[in-house]
């Protein structure tokens, strides 16, 4: 990691002085002047990195389960190693100048839960040879061909949206697709959509999916390119109070319109985790557009009142309360899958009791919704914390690809994908861990469980698209970039302190091939839109 | 917009955060609690997924954890016991509700194979810290003496128990409590049927679940007076040819009480008789007297040294103390002296105190296990033989042993072995609230042979066995006590 640049000037961190860097970059500009290092090697190391951990979990899972180290566990292996390899050269051929962390995270993250699910399968299959029955289906097997999957939406998604703004054309109808799909399982019948009381699937044949995760994607482009465009009308001054411009009433209305989705979704739904899930992107991606944290307090307040609505009307949610305020109190009963999930994580301790050294299999959902549990009992407090940290990591690099981008709805695409994996990661981790109450989604690329994999490779190669824009130079295929003189002329944009571009700026010719390429006159497109907001406007 | 991007980042950091402290707060703060929650099945599981080691005796297994034969049993292996009755004093149980006594308790670390001596260096076990597996637990039980003496107290009913040990090694070769009980119910899987099995043993009358020869303590009557003697003879107050009072009654020191023999009647025909005749007879009268003259100090110094007062002995499994009370005045030091009063012991003591005799005035640590093995059956750790401060000299020994040949010489003779020259004491004790109406607790104190002991061996049948009243321990104990001795030769140790 020998960036030649000064940390400070990195992120353009306030605190970093405005009299040393520019000294900073003068130093520096020779070498960057130079070549702008891809760091596709780097991302290749970290890929081997996560690689070797996954297989080492590998081997110490069979030999706690004292299993053959077997050949079709070494094609699971190769094939793992296969589809990380596609991914990369994909990277390279697609977004040079991606961020080299966020695949390599992502790789691992998916192994770690690979292990597992392979982990719970022998569980499952020893379980079921003692009883006589039929060896179940291994998921792990099926969760390879699902990342497989997975890195075909990848690259697809990589080869088909060469620039991010592209998609801004699409806010509409990403976001009615999302309401589609949101909707689907309410309305489809019972038989095709409810699985254990939530009404979140449509099964086609041997197959089902869970729209929700997708449908998150969906909505946060959407509302990236909603936000772009109107950006005035929420920032339009109301009325002072306690030192916060609030918003006037009128314009509360999309604001209300999600809340009335996420409502839906939990009282027609059931769906506790996706309503969350829903209405927390929301609220940050408008907090992030707009800069006004009044946003945020009415959208608390309303979420506080439809909560205490919910928890009064809907009896999964109160169950779910109950169940979080004390998971012992019904534990044959409701609280069963929290308490064993909360007696596993005990049992691992600090250090766990080894990969397949426990019995996460206890817990009901234990290679789904509960896998951190399973995680947490085997490799203990160190190891998901370590997790925990990889999800903060990840999601902190898809913000920082925001700061560095500059287009505005680069910024709130990469805020809302990055905020709705940590947030995800915080709906289902506490709600396993009896943090907040229990709601029944997937741990992003550790879970078993297709369409969250699918869905979140999905996510990751537009992140890494918004960070490819971010740090590729200007000289390669930015034709509007500001002359030289003006700046460190070859200075790639994740290097540069991350900039308001101005009104002016918007005007002249900036991102004119783009535009071009996204056609005339696109309401929603987001060069159109105000930007350059300074704080406290 | 960057300002809201760094604030979001932030709370990011701030969520993650959240989960560590509330994962910290499960796995660390609360960890324990939950580990130990009788509802999380892990515990039990984890013990019961590793086949817990056997414990055997002279190539015998007694008991062992084999496969469960139910295929949906969630505990992977069941616990079994071969002949348990015969060795449930010895082997203990293990339950999952009730825990686990005997041996099964006092060795579990090894049995499950977490005690630091089976530490195995299998790379597997130290990458993923698993537990190693269990070890097993060899007896020093030789089950030939342990059957001897279990059917020979079963087959007249006897209520009691039986301690045999090797004198020079101090190794427990048979420890029998009767009537017992079968451990196999107890490590049931089914809850029912352990808890029927436990609230049936629980009641039991006479209790079954107590193992006699460590657990309960009795008033040792007149086999005490080895002890009694030995301290005489080493404070060199007495001799075998000495003359002692043939008085059928004595007036007890510093009281108006009187003591008299057991029968009555005189212990001779003149005024005195050797000690050595007093000995063979067992009077009360002269053992008072001697008990008094050389005080309750070096009583209680030869008790101590013998292993009396010894709240901390395990053999592995704990030990009862024997006592001696207070012995407060002259009076209640010479009723002590014949042990009665508050004198309480184990019969696993009354076999020490014989054994030690045999071995020429050393006791030697009683134990029951021989060796700690590996799964792989190899040896990890063999008990070596532990002497322990000489207890009185080898002439004292010498002498005690002539008495004793003498008092066996005197006795019924019931069951006496060709050959063999055996080396006793009978005791007969009164207890409870009616002294002279209960039937007595009978004992038999005997090692040989003579000149080479091989075992030594204490016998007590309680309530007198089916003599009632006319009890004593030459008739009732001591025939079982040669059926155990002729046992242990036969079996050519």
């Amino acid at each position: 990691m020998t960036r030649p640049t000064a940390p400070g000037a990195r992120n353009g961190a306030p605190g970093a002085s405005g009299i040393d860097r520019p000294a900073d970059r003068t130093a520096l500009r020779p070498a960057v002047a130079a070549a702008v290092s891809t760091r596709r090697g780097v991302e290749l190391a970290l890929l081997g990195f996560a690689a070797a951990i996954t297989t080492g979990a590998l081997v110490l899972v069979e030999a706690n389960q004292e299993q053959e180290l077997t050949w079709a566990l070494l094609y699971l292996g190769a094939a793992y190693m296969a589809i990380l390899a596609l991914a990369h050269l994909a990277v390279r051929k697609f977004a040079p100048y991606a961020d080299p962390l966020v695949l390599p995270l992502a790789a691992l993250l998916n192994g770690i839960g690979l292990v597992m699910i392979h982990r719970i399968d022998l569980a499952r299959i020893a379980r079921a040879a003692s009883l006589g029955n039929d060896e179940p289906a291994q998921e792990a097997l099926r969760q390879v061909g699902w990342t497989a999957i997975g890195i075909v939406f990848f690259v697809g998604m990589l080869w088909l949206v060469p620039d991010h703004r592209t998609l801004a054309r699409y806010g509409y109808t990403a976001g009615f697709v999302g309401l589609i799909l949101l909707a689907l399982p309410a309305v489809l019948p019972a038989s095709l959509s409810e699985v254990n009381g939530a009404r979140i699937w449509i099964r086609l044949g041997p197959a089902s999916i869970q729209p929700g995760e997708f449908a998150k994607i969906l909505f946060v482009v959407f509302f990236a390119s909603f936000l772009v465009v109107k950006r005035d009308l929420f920032t339009s001054a109301g009325k002072h109070f306690l030192g916060m411009t609030f918003p006037r009433p009128r314009d509360l209305g999309p604001l209300l319109a999600a809340w009335g989705v996420a409502m839906a979704v939990l009282v027609f739904e059931g769906d506790l985790g996706t309503s969350l899930m829903f209405f927390g992107i929301v609220l940050v991606m408008l907090y992030v557009a707009t800069e006004r944290i009044s946003w945020v307090i009415i959208g608390l307040t309303i979420f506080a009142g439809g909560a205490f609505a919910a928890w009064t009307f809907v009896s999964r949610v109160q169950i779910r309360v109950s169940v979080w305020l004390d998971p012992f109190a019904d534990y044959n009963g409701r609280g069963f899958q929290v308490s064993q999930g909360l007696f596993g994580l005990a049992t691992g301790g600090m250090g766990g009791t080894g990969l397949g050294a426990g019995r996460p299999e206890l817990v009901p959902f234990s290679s789904t919704d509960f896998i951190f549990t399973s995680l947490g009992e085997e490799i203990g407090l160190v190891g998901i914390a370590a997790l925990l940290v990889i999800y903060c990591v990840l999601a902190t690099r898809a913000m920082r690809s925001a700061l560095a981008v500059r287009d505005t709805f680069g910024k709130l695409l990469a805020a809302g994908l990055g905020f709705a994996i940590a947030w995800q990661v915080f709906v289902v981790v506490g709600g396993v861990i009896n943090l907040i109450p229990n709601t029944g989604i997937t741990a992003p690329f550790v879970s078993y469980g297709g369409s969250s994999l699918v869905a979140n490779y999905a996510l990751v190669a537009l992140v890494l698209r918004v960070s490819n824009a971010a740090r590729q130079p200007s000289t390669e295929k930015r034709p509007g970039a500001p002359a030289p003189g003006q700046q460190a002329p070859l200075a790639p944009l994740a290097e540069a302190s991350t900039e308001m571009v101005s009104r002016d700026q918007v005007r002249t010719p900036p991102h004119g091939g783009v535009r071009q390429e996204a056609g005339a006159a696109q309401p929603g497109h987001p060069e159109q839109a105000p930007r350059g907001r300074t704080r406290g406007e | 917009m960057n300002t809201p991007l760094r604030r979001v980042s932030l709370a990011v950091m701030v969520l993650i955060l959240l989960l560590l402290g509330q994962a910290t707060w499960i796995q660390v703060v609360k960890a324990d609690e939950y580990r130990a929650d009788p509802r999380n099945a892990r515990v039990l599981l984890d013990e019961y997924s590793r086949q817990r080691g056997q414990i055997s005796a002279g190539g015998e297994v007694l008991a062992q954890s084999v496969q469960s034969p139910d295929p949906g049993d969630r505990l992977r292996y069941q616990r079994q016991y071969t002949d348990g009755p015969l060795y449930a004093p010895v082997t203990g149980y293990y339950s999952q509700i009730y825990g686990a006594g005997g041996m099964e308790r006092a060795m579990d670390p090894v049995l499950n194979g977490t005690d630091d001596r089976l530490f195995v260096r299998r790379i597997s076990d130290a990458v993923t810290g698993r537990d190693p597996a269990g070890g097993n637990v060899v007896l020093s039980i030789d089950p030939r003496v342990q059957r001897a003496a279990y059917e020979a107290m079963t087959s007249r009913g006897y209520q009691g128990s039986v301690v045999a040990i090797r004198p020079q090694t101090g190794e427990i070769v048979a420890m029998v409590s009767t009537p017992s009980y079968d451990p196999n119910p107890l490590a049931s899987h089914s809850g029912t049927t352990q808890q029927n099995a436990w609230n049936e043993l629980s009641e039991d009358d006479p209790p079954t679940l107590t193992n006699r020869a460590t657990s309960e303590t009795y008033p040792p009557g007149s086999t005490f007076k080895i002890v009694t003697t030995a301290a005489a003879l080493e404070a060199g107050a007495i001799s075998p040819e000495a003359p002692v009072t043939a008085a059928p009654r004595i007036t007890l020191p510093d009281s108006t009480t009187t003591l008299e023999n057991y029968d009555g009647k005189p212990c001779g025909p003149g005024a005195t008789v050797p000690f050595a005749t007093a000995f063979a007879k067992s009077c009360n009268g002269p053992f008072a007297q001697l008990g008094a003259q050389i005080g309750a100090d070096r009583l209680r110094a030869m008790a101590t040294s013998l292993g009396f007062e010894n709240p901390g002995l395990t053999v592995p499994m704990p030990v009862q103390a024997s006592r001696l009370g207070d012995m407060a005045d002259g009076a209640s030091t010479a009723q002590s002296s014949i042990g009665q009063r508050d004198v309480r012991l184990t019969p696993l003591q009354n076999a020490q105190i014989t054994a030690t005799v045999a071995n020429g005035g050393i006791p030697m640590t009683p134990s029951t296990v021989a060796q700690i093995q590996g799964q792989d059956l190899s040896t990890v750790e063999s008990t070596e033989p532990d002497r322990l401060a000489r207890a009185f000299s080898q002439s004292t020994a010498d002498t005690l042993t002539q008495l004793m040949i003498g008092s066996e010489n005197n006795g019924s003779g019931q069951g006496r072995i060709p050959g063999v020259q055996i080396a006793s004491k009978t005791g007969t004790a009164e207890w409870g609230a009616n002294p002279k109406t209960n039937p007595p607790h009978t004992w038999y104190d005997a090692f040989g042979p003579v000149p080479n002991p091989q075992i030594a061996v204490s016998v007590i049948v309680e309530r007198g066995g089916n003599r009632g009243e006319e009890a004593t321990g030459g008739s009732v104990a001591s025939p079982i006590g040669r059926a155990v001795i002729a046992a242990a030769l036969g079996s050519g140790s």
